[in-house]
């Protein structure tokens, strides 16, 4: 088929005598091309940011704090007795003393060296104040070297500043902290926390996230040997699969009626942990989806309405060109092409001004840079709009008889 | 006249209901979401005390370790030392000042039925209350002398109030917190800052605290760190004192200064201090003092979120393309109308009757997308609301000046848009339609 049959020049010729009709699609599509694909990139960037796994048991784990009062209050042995208590509870499946929560937003953290002495270089890492149950409650496994032992762990009071001799740390850790060996040999080496202080990690374990999940060194993480004897502390709990909501309530009231000294607070799930720090996310990822959907259809909606009218208006040309013969499949091209030359120059200008929100974006967000693919794909995706759009104008077009050409409108 | 062409207009829009309808729809969906992610971006950046934020600044000093900056590329750190801020405190060199720290503690109703809660506490200098205009129900601040004897006073918030005392004025009563019998001085109004922008280095949208204390109780009664603790270097011995007396920095500092003078004046107290501390051996950077007032400060601590940003903007661009829209549509609509514009202009209308006439017509459909973007708006903010959870409750809310402007955005943009085709609709020769009809 000769380009004389697709009669792109004469179409091309019609849109120049009403331009501006042309222009406003054109620049809506390219509008929209740019929100839309800047959105999907946003969009598939916070997905993947959610979906990174903790490295826990999340389903089946949850947590609370107590806080004891008053002067009797001992917290020593208030720890001793509620996690004897909470293991003994059927339907747990373990549970351990915390410090922090995975995702939870709050934690400590530390550096940490290969080598002792000011100014050298160093990692850091979140810490997790554990005993030997934490490897079974969180879900953990100790790929090299070993578990701590009941009698590495230590009780530390508030007070105190140093740190226990043993400590398991991530695999991600011991690859920041020793690059150049294999992860299993850095079982037994020493590292030094506050600059000087040596500590010889016992074991690694596969994977656990630290409590912020907006930090870029999110799998660094340490666990030490050690119980705490503050009078607030955490428990985290570890249920039989399927078991959690229904223990939640027995624990909370077996803990509250075993010491009327403190007040339990901030029972939470893991699951609604993660919901809460991811929420910024969540919440993105909905409210630019909904934009995206609503701005295509609004511009389709724009596309349909203006070729009705120009549809309209040609109604007489296009009964004459019918009664001299032309079909109806021609009609129906007629309008396409023309949508499609309006959409070129629309995904060509979108193509443009898509890298430009985007550099804008990551200059004054420090977002990251499109992927190139994000801008031919949302061309494609707008062209294949626009046609859908003209679809049903062209059809009604296509059906205005033979006979129209004969009558005055 | 005018209700002449609001009936042709209204007639218009009946004549093409879905062209009309869709107009409509594009510019209430255009104002919605913008207003939405205005109203957003307006509050969390709003001015929390319009009439003294030039006079409030936030110190900081560089009291970081030699070899990095706090944060990059030279930034002092966010917060001071125990050190500092009792010297800054004795010094007494501002007009009113205060140091802060956060802390929590179990407070304990006398009565049978309250359980023991939990409850945010905030330590401050009596200057807090007046530095800060907190409304009091009840009772007032405690007195400066209350600071430097370490008298167990407290100023508590109305629903503490509400919990442990009924809602009576409890001035003069006893109130047990962390284990210590205080007297309660001061009872405090509904206070709700947004962004609460004494202490946005842990969460500026977080509620302002259920007990106010006098900072030094954080060294009598060895009270926990609240919000956020960072060192350079580790604390020298143990317990405590040492904690107390190290480099980690876990307090706020606000001074009030009542203009440029006292500003300059504070300034150059706070340089001589860094530099007699220098002879020390403390503080090994230059010299990098700050003073910021409270826009400032929350510039500096970035309060608007990121995201909310971007939704503005994008919502922006939304709204253009729903302007472009319109005005295809407009045209479509007034070329189509060409006959009947051709027929009045040969029976004597003028061109500026056929302008105010289509104006009308356009400033009726702005309207009416206007009042459907406040609808919208108030879902979106709904829809915000559920979607961030309690976080935003206090920064979602429709008022009076944001919902003027919605419509009133919404009328300019629909005039604005319906300009072009309007004049075009105008330049119809009278007689050109007139042939072959």
């Amino acid at each position: 088929m000769s380009s004389n049959q697709w009669e792109i020049g004469p179409i091309f010729r019609a849109l120049m005598r009403n331009k501006v009709g042309a222009i406003l699609i054109a620049i809506q599509i390219a509008v929209t091309m740019t929100i839309v694909v800047n959105s999907i990139f946003i969009i598939l960037e916070r997905a993947q940011r959610i979906e990174r796994e903790s490295g826990i048991d999340e389903a089946n784990s949850f947590y609370l704090t107590t806080t004891g009062f008053g002067t009797s209050f001992d917290p020593k042995s208030t720890a001793i007795d509620d996690l004897a208590l909470i293991r003994a509870t059927p339907g747990v499946l373990d549970a351990i003393q915390i410090n922090a929560i995975p995702v939870s937003g709050g934690g400590w953290s530390m550096s940490f060296q290969t080598e002792p002495g000011e100014e050298k270089e160093s990692e850091g890492a979140a810490i997790y104040m554990v005993d030997e149950h934490a490897i079974n409650a969180l879900d953990l496994e100790v790929i090299a070297g070993e578990n701590f032992l009941p009698n590495d762990v230590r009780w530390r009071q508030r007070s105190v500043t140093d740190w226990p001799d043993n400590v398991l740390i991530t695999k991600v850790l011991a690859e920041s902290l020793f690059a150049d060996i294999p992860y299993q040999n850095v079982v037994g080496k020493t590292i030094y926390i506050r600059q000087t202080e040596p500590m010889i990690v016992k074991g690694i374990v596969d994977k656990i996230q630290a409590p912020w999940v907006g930090w870029d060194d999110l799998e660094h993480t340490v666990l030490t040997p050690e119980l705490t004897e503050f009078e607030s502390n955490r428990y985290y709990i570890r249920a039989l699969p399927g078991q959690r909501d229904a223990i939640m309530p027995i624990i909370e009231e077996a803990l509250a009626s075993s010491n009327k000294q403190r007040i339990i607070r901030n029972m939470r799930t893991v699951q609604e942990t993660r919901e809460r720090s991811y929420r910024g996310d969540t919440a993105m990822i909905k409210i630019l989806s909904t934009t995206m959907v609503i701005l295509t259809i609004v511009t389709g909606l724009g596309i349909v309405g203006l070729a009705s009218f120009s549809v309209n208006r040609r109604k007489k040309q296009i009964g004459t060109r019918r009664a001299l013969g032309a079909s109806q499949g021609s009609i129906v091209r007629y309008f396409m092409i023309e949508n499609f030359l309006i959409s070129t120059v629309g995904v060509v200008l979108g193509a443009v001004l898509t890298v430009g929100l985007n550099m804008l974006l990551v200059n004054m967000f420090s977002l990251n840079a499109l992927d190139w693919y994000f801008v031919p794909a949302g061309m494609l995706v707008l062209w294949i709009v626009g046609q859908i759009a003209v679809f049903g104008p062209a059809q009604k077009a296509a059906n205005i008889p033979p006979a129209l050409a004969t009558r005055t409108v | 006249m005018f209700t002449y062409y609001l009936r042709l207009a209204l007639k218009s829009i009946k004549r093409n209901p879905i062209l009309s309808a869709l107009m409509i729809t594009a510019i209430g969906l255009g104002i919605g979401a913008s207003m939405t992610t205005v109203t957003v971006n307006y509050l969390m950046s709003a001015n929390p005390i319009p009439h003294k934020s030039e006079q409030l600044f936030y110190v900081q000093l560089d009291s970081w370790s030699q070899f990095e900056p706090a944060r990059e590329p030279n930034e002092p750190p966010d917060q001071i030392t125990w050190t500092e801020a009792t010297n800054l405190m004795q010094a007494k060199q501002a007009y009113r000042q205060t140091a802060m720290a956060s802390t929590g503690g179990v407070v304990e109703p006398q009565g049978q039925d309250e359980k023991p809660f939990m409850a945010s506490i905030r330590l401050a200098f009596s200057d807090f209350f007046p530095m800060f205009d907190a409304p009091f129900l009840f009772g007032s601040g405690w007195p400066d002398s209350s600071d430097d004897n370490r008298e167990y006073v407290v100023v508590i918030s109305k629903a503490t109030n509400e919990r442990v005392f009924g809602g009576e004025n409890s001035v003069g009563r006893t109130i047990r917190i962390v284990g210590e019998n205080f007297r309660v001085v001061g009872v405090l109004n509904d206070w709700l800052l947004v962004p609460r922008f004494y202490d946005v280095t842990t969460g500026a949208f977080d509620e302002t605290e259920e007990v106010f204390m006098p900072f030094y109780m954080k060294q009598e009664l060895e009270l926990s760190n609240g919000g956020n603790t960072n060192c350079w270097k580790t604390p020298e011995g143990e317990g405590f004192a040492a904690f107390l007396q190290s480099e980690c920095v876990n307090y706020q500092m606000w001074v009030e200064l009542r203009n440029a003078n006292e500003k300059a004046q504070y300034m150059d107290f706070l340089n001589n201090y860094v530099n007699e501390q220098k002879a020390l051996g403390r503080f090994a950077r230059p010299l990098n003092n700050r003073l910021s007032n409270v826009m400032e400060w929350m510039e500096n601590q970035e309060v608007v979120a990121d995201d909310a940003q971007i939704m503005m903007w994008v919502s922006f661009m939304f709204l253009l393309v729903c302007l472009l829209n319109t005005i295809g549509l407009l045209l479509a609509k007034f070329t189509g109308k060409a006959a009947e514009i051709g027929l009045r202009r040969a029976v004597g209308a003028s061109k500026t009757d056929l302008f105010i006439q289509h104006i009308v017509e356009t400033a009726c459909i702005g309207i009416a997308g206007g009042i459907l973007g406040l609808g919208l708006a108030f879902l979106g903010l709904e829809g915000i609301k559920s979607l961030y959870g309690e976080f935003v409750q206090n920064l979602v809310g429709l008022d009076i000046t944001m919902m003027a402007s919605a419509i009133l955005l919404a009328l300019v943009s629909s005039i604005l848009a319906g300009m072009y085709p309007t004049w075009r609709a105008c330049n119809i020769a009278p007689a050109s339609q007139l042939k072959s009809q």
